[in-house]
C-alpha cells in the first residue's frame, strides 16, 4: 500500500483564521452589549446591516476576481471588518452611511489591495474616515446616552429611522434626540462627551467647567465610560486567550496616559485628564481591537510597541489641537503608513548574528 | 555532584502534546531477526567508504562491510550473519526515498558474531588513539544529524565544555528517555571515554524536566562512577535539545552565524552516542543496533526496541501491530521534524530514532492553506528570532537576496512558525525550497564562476600569444633591416663583387660576416641579428640562384629575337609570349599591355616596321623585367624569411 506524504511539522496547532476572528468578534460582545444598552437598538441594526453588506460586497468581489468564494469568507475577516465599522458610527445614522463605508472598507481597502493579509490600512478605520470626511453631519450625530433620555426608541421605531430617518410617527432623528435630552440641554449637548468638551474649552470655558454638563459622572462622559470599560473586558480576554499580545494595547493606552498626564499637569483645567482620555470615544476599543489588527500592525514585539506608541501619541495630539474630536481612525491610519518603515529598524537579532548586527548598514 | 547549573533561556519555542508516555512506559524490546537486512553503504554525512563483501560472500555479525577511504568516510558493519545476496540501489531512508547503494544481507538466523576485542586500558590511549576506534566502529551522531563522531571529536581543540544532550525534546520519541533509564552506567562510562578524548574540562548532562526517571538514572550513575559531570534539567520547551538551543540555555552564549560550537570550545554528543562510544571501546562492539521508538495511536503496540541497523522499517511496524488507515503516515522522526516514507522497505539506519504512525484524528493533515494575516505568532516562537512571515513573503516571490538579508541560512527548520500558524501555512516547506533554489543558484554560481574564468584565462592566453608573435616579428624585422643595412654596406665596401649575382653568393659567406659585424653595431639584439642574417643569405643565395635562371632563360629569348629579324612573326610571337611570361612573373604592369596592343597591330601595311619595333620593344621589355627579376628576387626571399622565421 501507499503511504501519505507530508512536509513537517506534521502536528499542528488547533487555531486558525478563523478561530483567532471568532475570538475577536467573541470578545466585542460585552462592548456591544453596553453600547445597545447605552445607545438603543440602533447599534445591533447597524451591525446586523454592516456584517450583511460586507459578506454580499466580499463575495460579488471575489467572484469578480475570480477567487474561491468559501474559504476567503469562512475566515470571519470581512464580518469582524463591518463590525468595528458598525459599532463606530452613530446608531441612528442613516442605512446609506454604513453602506458606503462597508462596501468602501471591504471592496477599496481589502480587496483592491488584494483581500485578506494585503491590506496597508485598517479597513475599517479606512472606512470610518471617508464617513466622516463625507458625512460630518449624519457622522456626529450621536444619541444621548439612556441615563439622560426621556424615552426609549422601541426597535421597530429604531429600524424605520434607520431606513427612513423617520420614527412610525413621522419624528425626524434630529427632533428623537432634542425630545429625548428634554428642556434645559441645547442641541450642542448631544455631542459626545469629547466633543462637548472640546467645544467648550475653545470658547474659553474651564475644563471643570465644561465638566459641569449632565453628559458626565462618574470617571468621565455617562455611557461612554461603560462602553470603554466594557471593551476593556473584553480586550482583557483576548490578552489572556493570547489571541493578541499585550504590546500594542499596553503601549497604546501607557502613552496616552503619560501624554495626558503630562498635559494635565502642565495646563491644570485647560485640558482633559487621563479619565477622560481612557474611557472616552474609542479609546478601548482602538487600543484592544483597532491597532492590534494583525494585516496593517507593525509585526515584531518592538515594532508594535513603537507602533502602538505612535498611535498612542497620534490620538492625544489630534484630540488636543487636532480639527476632530476623537482620532482613533486618524491615528491608526498614519500609524499604518508607518509600519513599513518600522518593521524596517525593529527586526530581531537572529541568533547568533551578534557582529553582524554591528556592522550593517 | 548535583551543584546547581544556571540554566538560560532561549527565544520562543512552543509546546506540543508531549505524547511520550505512549512507548515509554515499558522496558526496550528486542525484535526477532528480519529475513533480509538492507545496510546502505552510507548512512551518515560525509563520504561513502569501500565495499569489503561481494555478493555471494558470507558474513558474520560485525564484519566490516566497508572500510572507511577518505577523512569523513565511516564503515558499517554486519548487524547480524548470513550471506550478502546484493550490493545495488535500494530505496533510502530519506524524505526523497533516492536509491542508494545498499548491501542486502540474507540472515541465517544464528546471529554469529566475529570476535569482539576491547580496546585495553582505554583510557590510557591518547586522544587520537580513541578517536581511531571510534572511527572503526562506524559511530555517527545518533540524535538524528549522523554526523561521524569521530571527525566531530578530531575537529575540537581546547574543549571547556563537553554537553551530553540528553534532552529530547521532540514529541512522541524516547529513544533516549529509554536509554537514559536502562543504560545508565554504560552512558557514563562512554561519557568517560569522551572526556578522555577530548581532555574536557567540563561534563554537563541535560535532560528535560519531563524525564523525571532518566535524571534520577543519571544522577546515579555519575555519582556511582564519581566522574566529573553534572546533570542539567532544562525546562520541557520544544525545541530545547537543538544543539544551538541548548547551547544558549546551558551557557547563554550564541553559536556564531558562521560558525560551530567548538569555535566557542564547546562540543555535543548525544546519550545514544555515548553508548555507543562504550560498546565500542570497552566491548569491542562496532554500531549494529540502536533503539527505535515505535510510536502512534496507529500501532497496537507501541514501544522501544533495539533495531538492527538495516531492518527494513515494515518488520519492525509489523511487530508493533500497525492498524493503517487510507490515509496512514509513516513518520521517521517526530511530529515536528520527521519526515515520512512511502515505502515500507527503506531500512532503519544510524539516524532512525523514532517511527511514527498516527492516527488520522491524532495529527491531523493540513487544512487549506490560507492567506498570511500577518498576526506575527510564527515570530514569537522562532527559536532562531527570525522573521518567518517576512522569509514566508520573499520564499514565495523567491527574492533570494532578501532572504539571505533575513537570515533563511539561520532557520534551523524546527518547524514552530508553522506549528502555530493559523493560516495553516507549510512555511518550512516554503524555506526549505527556498534553501534548496538558494543552493542551485550558488551551484549555477559557480559553474558560471568556472566557465568565466576559464574564457578569461583563455583570452589571456591568445593575448599572450599575438603579443609574443608580435615581438618575435619585430624582431625578424630588425634583424631583415640589419641584413639589408649589412648587404648595402657590403656592396659599398666592395662594389665589384656585388656587380653579379654569382660573385655575390660565392661570396655570401664572407658578406655575411661583414653583414653580421655591422648588424651587431647596429641592432640591439645583436647576437638574434647574426642568426637571422646567416640565414638571411642562405635564403638570398637560392633566390638568386632562381632569379639567375630566369634571367638566363629572357637573354635566350633577347638573343633569339636579335638573330632572326627576317623571320618577324615568329620572333614577334616568341617576343610576346616572352614578354607575356616576363610580364606575368613580375605581375603584370600598364606597360606590358601596351606591348602587346602595339604588337597586335599586324595587319598594318606597315606591319613589318611596326613588328621590327615591337620586337625590339619585347625586347627591352624583357631586358627590363629580367633586371627587375633581380631585384625582385632579393626582395622576395627577404619577404619568405621574414615569414617563414
Amino acid at each position: 500500500m501507499s503511504f501519505f506524504i507530508a512536509s513537517s511539522p506534521h502536528n499542528h496547532v488547533r487555531r486558525n483564521t478563523q478561530w483567532v476572528m471568532q475570538q475577536v468578534l467573541l470578545a466585542m460582545v460585552p462592548g456591544v452589549l453596553a453600547q445597545v444598552w447605552i445607545f438603543g437598538w440602533g447599534v445591533l441594526i447597524q451591525l446586523a446591516f454592516a456584517i450583511v453588506t460586507a459578506i454580499v460586497a466580499e463575495s460579488l468581489f471575489l467572484a469578480f476576481r475570480d477567487k474561491p468564494i468559501k474559504p476567503a469568507l469562512r475566515d470571519n475577516t470581512a464580518i469582524l471588518t463591518a463590525a468595528l465599522l458598525a459599532v463606530s458610527i452613530p446608531p441612528l445614522a442613516p442605512w446609506w452611511v454604513i453602506f458606503i463605508g462597508v462596501i468602501f472598507s471591504i471592496v477599496v481597502v481589502k480587496q483592491v489591495f488584494g483581500g485578506v493579509g494585503q491590506n496597508i490600512f485598517n479597513p475599517a478605520m479606512a472606512g470610518y474616515v471617508l464617513l466622516l470626511v463625507s458625512f460630518p453631519v449624519q457622522m456626529t450625530q450621536w444619541m444621548p446616552p439612556a441615563h439622560l433620555a426621556t424615552f426609549n426608541l422601541s426597535f421597530i421605531d429604531s429600524l424605520w429611522l434607520f431606513f427612513t430617518q423617520y420614527t412610525t410617527d413621522g419624528f425626524s432623528v434630529m427632533q428623537v434626540t432634542m425630545v429625548q435630552l428634554g428642556q434645559g440641554i441645547d442641541a450642542v449637548s448631544m455631542a459626545t462627551p469629547l466633543d462637548h468638551i472640546r467645544n467648550q474649552l475653545s470658547q474659553g470655558y474651564t475644563l471643570s467647567e465644561s465638566l459641569n454638563s449632565p453628559i458626565f459622572g462618574g470617571l468621565a462622559g455617562l455611557g461612554w465610560q461603560e462602553v470603554n470599560m466594557a471593551y476593556f473586558l473584553g480586550g482583557a480576554y483576548l490578552v489572556a486567550r493570547r489571541v493578541i499580545t499585550w504590546h500594542i494595547p499596553v503601549a497604546l493606552l501607557g502613552t496616552l496616559l503619560v501624554a495626558s498626564g503630562l498635559g494635565t499637569t502642565f495646563a491644570i483645567d485647560q485640558l482633559p485628564g487621563v479619565n477622560i482620555h481612557l474611557l472616552s470615544g474609542a479609546t478601548m476599543l482602538g487600543a484592544f481591537f483597532i491597532a492590534t489588527d494583525p494585516v496593517s500592525a507593525a509585526t515584531s514585539n518592538k515594532g508594535k510597541v513603537i507602533y502602538a506608541a505612535l498611535i498612542g501619541v497620534l490620538v492625544y495630539v489630534i484630540r488636543t489641537w487636532g480639527g476632530y474630536p476623537d482620532a482613533m481612525a486618524f491615528a491608526v491610519l498614519l500609524a499604518n503608513l508607518c509600519v513599513p518603515t518600522i518593521d524596517y529598524f525593529s527586526k530581531p537579532r537572529p541568533y547568533g548574528n551578534v557582529k553582524a548586527k554591528e556592522s550593517a548598514e | 555532584m548535583a551543584s546547581a547549573i544556571k540554566i538560560w533561556s532561549f527565544p520562543g519555542g512552543v509546546h506540543p502534546p508531549e505524547r511520550k508516555t505512549l512507548a515509554n512506559q515499558t522496558a526496550t524490546a528486542t525484535t526477532e531477526l528480519p529475513e533480509k537486512v538492507y545496510v546502505p553503504v552510507k548512512q551518515h554525512i560525509g563520504a561513502e567508504g569501500q565495499l569489503l563483501v561481494q555478493p555471494g560472500d558470507t558474513v558474520l555479525r560485525g564484519q566490516a562491510l566497508t572500510q572507511p577511504g577518505m577523512s569523513g568516510g565511516l564503515p558499517v558493519h554486519a548487524p547480524s550473519s548470513g550471506t550478502v545476496i546484493n550490493i545495488a540501489e535500494h530505496t533510502s531512508n530519506h524524505p526523497s526515498g533516492i536509491p542508494t547503494l545498499t548491501i542486502t544481507i540474507k540472515l541465517d538466523g544464528k546471529h554469529e558474531s566475529i570476535e569482539f576485542t576491547a580496546v585495553e586500558n582505554p583510557l590510557e590511549q591518547s586522544p587520537q588513539e580513541l578517536i581511531k576506534y571510534i572511527r572503526e566502529a562506524g559511530i555517527a551522531g545518533l540524535g538524528g544529524a549522523a554526523y561521524p563522531t569521530a571527525q566531530k571529536l578530531s575537529q575540537t581543540q581546547n574543549t571547556e565544555l563537553l554537553i551530553i544532550n540528553g534532552v529530547e525534546c521532540e514529541p512522541y520519541i524516547v529513544s533516549d528517555d529509554r536509554l537514559m533509564r536502562e543504560h545508565a552506567e554504560e552512558i557514563v562510562s562512554g561519557i568517560t571515554i569522551l572526556q578522555s578524548a577530548l581532555q574536557a574540562q567540563q561534563t554537563i548532562v541535560a535532560i528535560e524536566d519531563n524525564k523525571p526517571e532518566a535524571i534520577q538514572a543519571m544522577r546515579q550513575a555519575i555519582e556511582s562512577a564519581s566522574i566529573e559531570a553534572a546533570v542539567a534539567v532544562v525546562p520541557t520547551k520544544y525545541p530545547s535539545g537543538g544543539e544551538k538551543q541548548l547551547i544558549q540555555l546551558l551557557t547563554g552564549k550564541e553559536v556564531p552565524s558562521n560558525g560551530y560550537p567548538s569555535d566557542m570550545g564547546i562540543l555535543m554528543q548525544n546519550v545514544g552516542t555515548a553508548y555507543a562510544i562504550h560498546e565500542a571501546i570497552y566491548l569491542g562492539k562496532p554500531l549494529m543496533e540502536r533503539i527505535v521508538t515505535l510510536t502512534g495511536e496507529a500501532l497496537q503496540k507501541p514501544g522501544t526496541v533495539w533495531a538492527l541497523l538495516g531492518t527494513p522499517v515494515s518488520h519492525l511496524l509489523d511487530s508493533a501491530s500497525l492498524q493503517a488507515s487510507s490515509k496512514q503516515k509513516v513518520i521517521i522522526g517526530g511530529p515536528m521534524m520527521g519526515y515520512t516514507i512511502s515505502d515500507l522497505e527503506v531500512p532503519v539506519v544510524k539516524s532512525t530514532n523514532c517511527i511514527l504512525c498516527p492516527t488520522e484524528s491524532e495529527l491531523p493533515a493540513t487544512g487549506h492553506e490560507m492567506a498570511c494575516i500577518r498576526c506575527g505568532q510564527c515570530e514569537q516562537v522562532c527559536p532562531a528570532s527570525l522573521l518567518p512571515q517576512q522569509l514566508y513573503w520573499y520564499a514565495k516571490a523567491s527574492d533570494h537576496d532578501a532572504l539571505k538579508q533575513h537570515h533563511l541560512k539561520d532557520c534551523i527548520e524546527c518547524g514552530a512558525c508553522a506549528y502555530v500558524c493559523p493560516s495553516e501555512i507549510p512555511l518550512v516547506h516554503y524555506y526549505r525550497k527556498a534553501k534548496a533554489e538558494i543552493r542551485e543558484e550558488l551551484i549555477e554560481q559557480q559553474k558560471a564562476d568556472i566557465a568565466r574564468q576559464r574564457f578569461e584565462a583563455r583570452q589571456a592566453r591568445l593575448e599572450r600569444e599575438k603579443q609574443a608573435r608580435l615581438e618575435k616579428h619585430k624582431k625578424a624585422a630588425e634583424a631583415r633591416q640589419a641584413a639589408l643595412a649589412a648587404r648595402a654596406a657590403a656592396a659599398e665596401a666592395d662594389p665589384t663583387e656585388q656587380s653579379t649575382a654569382d660573385t655575390a653568393a660565392n661570396n655570401g659567406e664572407k658578406q655575411s660576416k661583414v653583414a653580421a659585424a655591422i648588424a651587431r653595431a647596429k641592432a640591439k639584439n645583436a647576437a638574434q641579428a647574426e642568426s637571422a642574417t646567416a640565414e638571411d643569405d642562405k635564403k638570398a643565395r637560392v633566390a638568386e640562384a632562381v632569379a639567375r635562371a630566369k634571367a638566363k632563360k629572357a637573354a635566350q629569348a633577347e638573343s633569339a629575337t636579335a638573330e632572326d629579324d627576317k623571320k618577324a612573326r615568329v620572333a614577334e610571337a616568341v617576343a610576346r609570349a616572352k614578354a607575356k611570361k616576363a610580364a606575368q612573373a613580375e605581375s603584370a604592369t600598364p606597360e606590358d599591355d601596351k606591348a602587346k596592343q602595339s604588337s597586335q597591330q599586324s595587319d598594318n601595311a606597315e606591319a613589318e616596321k611596326k613588328r621590327r619595333v615591337a620586337a625590339a620593344v619585347a625586347r627591352a621589355k624583357a631586358k627590363k623585367a629580367e633586371q627587375q627579376k633581380q631585384q625582385n628576387s632579393v626582395t622576395t626571399s627577404e619577404r619568405g624569411d621574414s615569414e617563414s622565421s
